[in-house]
């Protein structure tokens, strides 16, 4: 459709006339009432997410060969013990040195940028896997990634914290760990199962159930 | 097996959940997690509370996207093959703001959704309904810098699925968003006013309070309109991340 420049660079589609700065204004003003706003709620990703979200180099936040790649894979499971095989993941960490790196490319690896976000859907038997980089410390000392879960029957998405525990090396603690009871802390963590590779899996209900987290925010 | 309730059956729960929640007097904005009357959240709905936690930088941030991660082309679902997709072409925008009124600048937006036959292209949709060779149904935007984002696309159909006998989604988009903080991250669904489908609908209905359920409803304006091409549509989101379903006393500890 050919589309023609507004005054305001926003480009209008064909026929419209472009809006007058007063028009822009009264446009903007539209969304009713005055912060804070009420959130819009969420719905179900549903089963038919497959040919939308998943795209090419979603999972893999850097090649399997670039210095220091790790691998972070599990297994999503039901309430029934059973394997989800239409989730999707995704994850959310900073760079090997602990910044948070806020640069285009997520969607187009091609680029070679790794930029800290990374997206998988699961297979068949439920597994998925991740390449990426081993987080940097926060001030606790932890290393951590946030990983969202949508699937079919979610009616909002769960999200939760990976800590990545090395072979041998101690579990982390920090303010959010310290609040979890002592028999469900290790849902939270993404221990090493082998050279590069961490393992994480993730149990919606039931037996193990993965501590998931909400955030205090403006209603 | 396919669930055997009937939709009488269906709709009982529906307003059963509704009449309990009402009496909790809690603010339910979301929907609820454990919502048996979608029979999929029934083993797919943690059982424990969810730990509340005061965001670290990494979750106050979200990934950034840009125009290398998006082409101009893919707002509009109409023009991605050789020929204009059957259906009614509509016009569907708004503003992405986050709970303070700030716009939700130059962030990923993805659609997706039926064909005007109420038909997926995906695989698993075994819906007897015709596919459209030119329409696929996927479509990816970046916000404005004032929060803005417009699709072009065809008004999808209703469909059937099998939560029940005679199972029907009301007609809709699916919308995928990433906020300022990915604490605000959300997926949702838009729909189109005055679906005779609503009250049938366990997902929809999976959001006790209607005011919510109102604020997933897209407003018809014919100001959007555009002779002879498109009908508009008008749908703005507020994205702030908190599930918002706590006691008002829950907040004393933050
Ligand atoms: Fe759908």
């Amino acid at each position: 459709m050919a589309t023609t420049e507004r005054a305001d660079g926003q480009p209008a589609l064909s026929g419209q006339e472009p809006l007058t700065a007063a028009e822009s204004i009264a446009r903007q003003e539209d969304l009713s009432g005055t912060p804070p706003l009420v959130q819009t709620p969420s719905q179900t990703i549903g089963p038919f997410f497959g040919f939308a979200l998943p795209f090419e180099g979603g999972p893999e936040l850097v090649p399997a060969t670039a210095p220091g790649a790790i691998r972070l894979h599990g297994t999503v499971f039901d309430g029934a013990g059973e394997p989800v095989p239409d989730a999707i993941l995704e994850l959310w960490q900073a760079d090997e040195g602990g910044n948070i790196v806020q640069e285009p490319g997520s969607r187009y690896r091609a680029r070679g940028v790794f930029t800290g976000f990374g997206r998988a859907a699961v297979l068949a038997d439920g597994t998925f896997e991740f390449l990426t980089l081993l987080p940097g410390p926060v001030a606790s000392g932890a290393r951590y990634a946030v990983l969202t879960l949508f699937a079919r029957g979610l009616t909002h998405h769960l999200i939760t914290r990976a800590y990545f525990v090395a072979e041998g090396e101690a579990e982390p603690t920090d303010a959010l760990l310290e609040r979890v009871d002592a028999d469900r802390r290790g849902t939270l963590l993404a221990r090493q199962d082998g050279p590069a590779s961490y393992r994480f899996d993730v149990r919606i209900q039931g037996d193990g159930e993965t501590v998931f987290l909400d955030y205090p925010g403006p209603r | 097996m396919p669930d055997e309730a009937t939709q009488a059956e269906i709709t009982a729960e529906i307003r059963e959940v509704e009449r309990r929640t009402g009496e909790s007097g809690r603010a339910v904005r979301h929907p609820l997690r454990d919502y048996a009357p979608y029979r999929s959240s029934i083993l797919r709905h943690p059982t424990h509370e969810l730990i509340k936690v005061d965001p670290e930088e990494i979750e106050r941030t979200a990934p950034t996207f840009g125009h290398v991660d998006v082409d101009p082309y893919e707002s509009d679902l109409t023009v991605q093959h050789p020929a204009d997709p059957l259906g009614e072409r509509i016009i569907v925008t708004g503003r992405v703001l986050d709970g303070d009124g700030r716009p939700v600048r130059n962030q990923l937006l993805e659609v997706w959704q039926a064909n005007a036959s109420g038909r997926y292209i995906h695989k698993r949709d075994q819906h007897p309904a015709p596919l459209d060779p030119n329409f696929t149904g996927v479509g990816r935007t970046l916000t404005g810098d004032d929060g803005s984002y417009t699709f072009v696309t065809i008004k999808p159909g209703p469909y059937p699925w099998k939560n029940h006998r005679n199972a029907w989604r009301p007609a809709h988009i699916h919308f995928s968003l990433f906020g300022n903080a990915f604490t605000h991250r959300l997926v949702t669904q838009m729909y189109f006013p005055g679906d005779p489908l609503f009250a049938l609908d366990p997902i929809y209905q999976s959001i006790p309070e209607q005011a919510a359920r109102d604020r997933l409803i897209a407003t018809y304006d014919h100001d959007l309109t555009v002779p002879e091409i498109a009908t508009g549509y008008r749908w703005d989101i507020v994205l702030t991340g908190s599930t918002a379903t706590w006691m008002e006393d829950e907040h004393g500890d933050h």
